[in-house]
């Protein structure tokens, strides 16, 4: 496989948890209590450390001296590579439980995958990675049944962050000419069959929440092939202003 | 030391004898009374033409100890007239059985309850059973408050006979 597009299949992997982390990291210090403040600080600090080791990863094989953080501050907005779904704004917590949920999920599933991955780095940071993850979907999961099934108007803010977040999901599924060529050389996941399973599992959680399955079928298109939506701007803009008003300041 | 690898295969950290007792001086800046070897993060520590060489494991991905932990190790071995060089290694991916017995021991004292088997952790955690005791009070009468904590490597319980809120292990294997 060429070194080019190897480097692209991880970024389009790490962008996801990079975006991710940075939306829960903005609720740092006004989550609605102190429990789930932290926790959701904790979901950002993993996403950020697995991002880390992917972007490590990745600036490893260009010879051209780039470290992570060239990686992670530096790029245009049309380089990113991550799914609509992770960089949806903070509204209320039912919206940012939702929007985990529906990325826990696929997540945990496309990481059970990336471990039998002939990549060894791949397989190591998936190991790791796989425990984790496991946790975030349990919160999420939790606080999804939890206010599903809670009052009427924690019903009501969930089931409406449902039927939004429910068109970016599908793009999570969308499959990349890079995606494909690593698929083929036995590195990459095969996003698209890990669909039934996805929703599958969703539809369960839903249910058991008592939520209805939204049935529409308008699914928006964009994000892994670098076309995002207005609030992809905004986040990047926070993510990036120490490095491009102080370039290459350090820690 | 021998440490178990994902139930499976047996993996012993290759650590040089004499390299034990500055190791021993070097802790988890968050738990200060479990040292690095306590914690099972040091897989490898080799002296090589009186340099020490020394790979190190990440906790938890995002685990931002790591790069403390890896300041002191230098330091220590600084002070003991060596140099040393610390690799950050990911695989294989530590687990919480890794933590010595001696330092499960010395967490409890501290006042967080250690990690349990993997079916107990679940259990606890699903707020299934209650299986953590309170290390106040040793009572098993106790509540899953959430289930991350004050660092990415804990979850936070309450006693509900004697109220003490404390810091549960989180079991990661």
């Amino acid at each position: 496989m060429k070194q080019d597009t190897l480097y692209q299949y991880i970024l389009g992997i790490a962008d996801n948890s990079l975006i991710l982390g940075q939306r829960l990291g903005e609720l740092c210090g006004h989550g609605p209590t102190l429990e789930t403040d932290i926790a959701i600080t904790n979901i950002s600090l993993d996403l950020i450390g697995q991002t880390r080791s992917y972007y490590q990863y990745a600036a490893g094989l260009c010879d051209d001296g780039r470290t992570e953080d060239d990686i992670a501050f530096l790029r245009k907005e049309r380089e990113y590579r991550n799914v609509l779904l992770v960089e949806q704004p903070n509204t209320h917590f039912g919206y940012v439980m939702v929007r985990q949920f529906f990325f826990d999920v696929f997540h945990l599933l496309f990481l059970k995958e990336l471990q039998q991955s002939s990549d060894e780095t791949l397989v190591a940071i998936a190991n790791k990675a796989v425990k984790e993850v496991t946790y975030h979907q349990r919160f999420s999961s939790d606080w999804v049944k939890r206010l599903g099934d809670g009052t009427k108007e924690s019903h009501e803010k969930i089931q409406e962050a449902v039927d939004d977040l429910w068109r970016y999901t599908e793009g999570l599924f969308y499959v990349t000419e890079v995606e494909s060529a690593a698929v083929k050389d036995g590195i990459g996941v095969a996003v698209s069959s890990l669909k039934d399973a996805y929703y599958e599992h969703i539809k369960s959680v839903l249910t058991e929440a008592t939520l209805s399955v939204p049935e529409h079928s308008f699914f928006q298109k964009g994000g892994k092939d670098g076309i995002h939506t207005e609030h992809m701007g905004y986040l990047l803009s926070d993510l990036q202003y120490m490095q491009r008003t102080f370039p290459n300041m350090n820690w | 030391m021998v440490i178990k690898f994902d139930g499976l295969t047996e993996v012993t950290p290759h650590i040089e004898p004499h390299l034990l007792d500055v190791l021993e001086t070097v802790s988890d800046p968050e738990i200060p009374v479990l040292s690095v070897l306590d914690l099972g993060v040091i897989r490898e520590a080799v002296e090589v033409d009186g340099v020490v060489h020394i790979k190190l494991t990440p906790t938890y991905s995002g685990c931002p100890a790591m790069d403390v932990m890896s300041d002191d190790l230098k330091t220590a071995f600084e002070k003991a007239g060596k140099k040393a060089i610390v690799k950050l290694v990911l695989a294989p991916a530590w687990s919480s059985d890794w933590i010595s017995e001696a330092g499960k021991k010395k967490m409890e004292a501290y006042g967080i309850a250690a990690p349990l088997d993997a079916t107990a952790d679940k259990e606890a955690l699903l707020g299934e059973a209650k299986v953590v005791a309170c290390t106040n009070c040793g009572s098993k009468n106790t509540r899953l408050v959430s289930q991350f904590g004050s660092t990415a490597c804990k979850a936070l319980f309450q006693c509900n006979d004697c109220q003490e809120p404390f810091d549960y292990f989180k079991c990661l294997t």
